[in-house]
């Protein structure tokens, strides 16, 4: 029992990595008024991507996970110009980038050839006698370094967003435009540069599910967890560090699916592997009754395009 | 002879191909009150847009004490001194006081300095670590107004300051805004209300059209003169004349709703409304008011009480909307954008909807649309509903007068007896107001029973047999018409 626990503590992390960082990458994005489903579609950009530095240009795996935050990125570009610049429906271009960015990847693997190649990846990295302790060592002082990194990463976004001036504008940006614009915040310029650094985490993420965790790039490898941070957002309202708590549980979930096969536990496989979508289900049902009536935490102007010499 | 604070000249500006402004002009001197006095769309918020910067103008001439000035956007307007206070607030409502001061002032130390001058100087007592959106109307104005005096604003440009204001406290704003202008701040006022232009203003622009049609001194114009620029005709008030109450029609009987926090929004109103009676229910918005009427229309379960319709016989306070409907109810929501229109949807389907139900244009399953259209067109040209270029243009399009009158042909087509109107001449100018009060005094000469409620006295006292004054969710007073303003002012306030 004992070892089955410290397995499964010890997987929780690298399984609540990409969920966090994707997570944060659309709180940057959405606190500025941009609603982008694309994570799933940039998840994938930056797993395929990493892996191509790895397996093309030879890059260590922490130079494929800048090369797949910078792929992301460039891909975001495209995302900003048409919902930022050219306002449209940030829903249905959203969802038009998630099916782009599918096809796209699945094309570059394939053509490359990239497809099921193993690769070094990222390795682990004891933090010396603490990585000894029992139980919490392997969980917590016996990761790869992303791990160890994504504290100060939330950390520092989360000090950006509320206590900087640069976030102080960002959040005006997504409460209220009009108020921004009136206080001379260049909107436009916010919400692109928003978008794009968003984007860069949630490339990120996905590139160490390729690079860190699976250390393969496989077709469609994300599986759906991009729309889970998306889920996460919410469940966080909006919120860095509650949603690296969520990340967390969800990475608790994740990880168990495997190891209760491998415990020898008869459960169906497939019911198994639909529990992080249950939940994620669950989450987002209790989430509405809990908080039926209550003012939300969403910024105000989620979603919606800004257009100065609008008259109403 | 010093060159005026401001001057715009010949300014134009086209939205979408329509003029909104074509040659307007306005001159404000420095330590001067000047209105800028106007019907709704006349072009002032327009006009006073391009004078903070928001705006371009296509054409025309705008100089700052006597040196000609282009402004590059609302942060230059600021530089140069010009601050604005919009009709709808630019305030980040989930922010503190001080970080809205932050956002706009760019720094803490500006903060700090427009903190102080708010206290010091404005005699504004506001607490910066409150959330904007705990704060009333009358504090976020303030917040407003500090933002723009901050760094000191040597033009200072108010849009509609007292429309979303008690009497009490747009009497106090207004002396504020004396007393800025007494430091040699120049102040527009925005406004379509002559009695505080005619108590304010050291002079006045009049606005028509896009196009500025007077400037005149205010205490030396009298009312029907400022009327006449303002709409270009008399528009004559209706005389008031009494109803003559008979049975109970509408009755609530100890209605309670609970906001979500679960304290009370209605606590408790007791009130009825007479067949030929209009009943007027005055109160500071916020009040209970909205609950009240959102109960009524039976969108909202209250958490006690009952709610009778005399004709039902009995208790409707179970019934569906839709059901009250049928059973006489015609209700005119404070917000006919969002709850009486769907703005997307045709003019024609707008109109239909009310009737749909009962098969008025075809039974389940079939809808004759020309059926609709007769009905629609035929209500539309009895309620004089203008700018309605075809039925099956979107309800969105029709400016604010005629989507109301849109939304009472509606309401009204089903010869309706008891009549719920919240707010219904928000926003609307006179002519418009006019008409809508026209409608509630036809339907009360009809028989029906009319519960009008309305935060602006003045439409209260000139249209209700009865008046009931709302506060911390009762019926906290009542008075039989003709009453006495000052006493429903005090029953308004004094419950605080």
């Amino acid at each position: 029992m004992i070892d089955f626990v410290a397995s499964w503590l010890a997987a929780t992390l690298a399984y609540a990595v990409p969920y966090a960082l994707a997570a944060l990458g659309l709180i940057i994005c959405e606190r500025a008024g941009v609603l982008s489903l694309t994570a799933e579609g940039f998840m994938l950009v930056g797993a395929l991507a990493g892996v191509g530095a790895v397996l093309a240009l030879r890059a260590p795996p922490l130079a494929a996970l800048a090369v797949g935050m910078a792929a992301a990125a460039l891909v975001a570009v495209l995302f900003a110009l048409l919902v930022v610049v050219l306002r449209l429906n940030q829903v249905v271009a959203g969802l038009a980038m998630v099916f782009f960015c599918q096809g796209l990847t699945s094309l570059v693997g394939t053509a490359f050839g990239w497809t099921s190649k193993a690769i070094g990846g990222l390795t682990r990295l004891p933090l010396g006698p603490l990585a000894d302790l029992p139980l919490l060592g392997r969980a917590l002082f016996n990761q790869d370094i992303l791990v160890y990194l994504t504290l100060p990463i939330f950390a520092a976004i989360a000090w950006l967003l509320t206590r900087s001036m640069t976030g102080l504008r960002l959040r005006a940006v997504g409460e209220s435009p009009e108020a921004a614009d009136a206080a001379g915040v260049n909107v436009t310029a916010y919400r692109f540069v928003a978008v794009l650094a968003g984007s860069a985490l949630i490339g990120l993420a996905g590139a160490y599910i390729s690079v860190g965790s699976a250390k393969i790039w496989i077709q469609d490898m994300t599986s759906g967890r991009g729309w889970i941070a998306i889920a996460l957002v919410i469940f966080a309202r909006w919120r860095p560090w509650r949603a690296l708590a969520g990340a967390i549980l969800f990475g608790c979930i994740e990880s168990l699916v495997p190891r209760v096969a491998a415990a020898g536990i008869q459960a169906p496989r497939y019911v198994m592997l639909m529990l992080p979508y249950v939940v994620t289900l669950g989450v987002m049902v209790w989430m509405a009754v809990a908080r039926t009536g209550r003012p939300g935490d969403e910024p105000a102007a989620l979603g919606q395009p800004h257009v100065r010499e609008e008259r109403r | 002879m010093t060159p005026p604070r401001l001057a715009l000249s010949d300014i134009c500006k086209r939205f979408d191909g329509f003029p909104a402004l074509d040659g307007a002009g306005l001159s404000v001197e420095a330590g001067e009150v000047h209105a800028l006095l106007g019907e709704n769309g006349a072009g002032k918020s327009s006009l006073m847009n391009i004078a903070a910067g928001l705006y371009t103008p296509d054409s025309g001439h705008m100089a700052l004490d006597g040196v000609t000035a282009a402004l590059r956007g609302p942060a230059d307007a600021r530089a140069r001194g010009i601050g604005m206070v919009h009709q709808h607030f630019r305030l980040v409502r989930p922010f503190t006081v001080a970080e809205n001061l932050v956002l706009a002032l760019g720094g803490k130390a500006a903060m700090r300095g427009a903190l102080a001058l708010a206290a010091d100087r404005l005699g504004f007592a506001l607490d910066p670590d409150r959330r904007v959106d705990s704060l009333s109307v009358a504090e976020q104005q303030q917040v407003e107004i500090v933002k723009a005096m901050a760094g000191g604003a040597r033009l200072l440009i108010l849009d509609e300051p007292t429309a979303v204001l008690t009497d009490a406290e747009a009497e106090r704003l207004l002396s504020t805004v004396r007393g800025i202008a007494a430091t040699g701040t120049a102040v527009v006022l925005v406004t379509h209300k002559l009695p505080d232009v005619r108590r304010f203003a050291d002079k006045v622009t009049i606005l028509r059209a896009g196009r500025t049609v007077g400037i005149v001194d205010p205490r030396a114009t009298s009312d029907d003169d400022l009327t006449r620029l303002t709409v270009g005709e008399r528009a004559a008030l209706p005389p008031r004349e009494a109803g003559t109450p008979g049975r109970r029609r509408l009755e609530l009987i100890g209605l309670r709703c609970l906001r979500p926090d679960g304290r009370p929004a209605v606590d408790g109103a007791d009130l009825h409304v007479g067949a030929g009676e209009i009943y007027g229910l005055a109160g500071v918005s916020g009040n209970g008011q909205s609950e009240l009427a959102e109960a009524i229309a039976g969108v909202r379960r209250p958490a006690a009480g009952v709610i009778q319709f005399e004709d039902a016989g009995a208790d409707v306070t179970a019934l569906t909307p839709g059901a009250r409907r049928r059973l006489g109810l015609a209700c005119i929501p404070a917000d006919r954008y969002a709850h009486a229109l769907a703005g997307d949807l045709s003019i024609a389907e707008n109109f239909a909807v009310g009737r749909i139900d009962r098969g008025d244009y075809g039974p389940w399953g079939w809808v004759d649309r020309a059926a609709i259209r007769r009905a629609t067109a035929k209500a539309i040209a009895e309620h004089d509903v203008q700018g309605v270029r075809s039925l099956g243009q979107k309800a969105a399009l029709l400016s604010g007068g005629n989507a109301q009158k849109a939304v009472i042909a509606r309401e009204f087509a089903g010869n309706q007896t008891i009549i719920l109107a919240h707010s219904p001449s928000r926003g609307l100018d006179l002519k418009a107001t006019a008409a809508v009060h026209a409608r509630l005094t036809e339907a009360r000469a009809a028989g029906a029973a009319v519960l009008l409620i309305s935060e602006d006295l003045d439409e209260v006292l000139s249209l209700a047999d009865r008046i009931g004054v709302m506060s911390r969710g009762r019926i906290v007073a009542e008075f039989a018409c003709p009453a006495d303003r000052q006493a429903i002012g005090r029953a308004m306030v004094g419950h605080g």
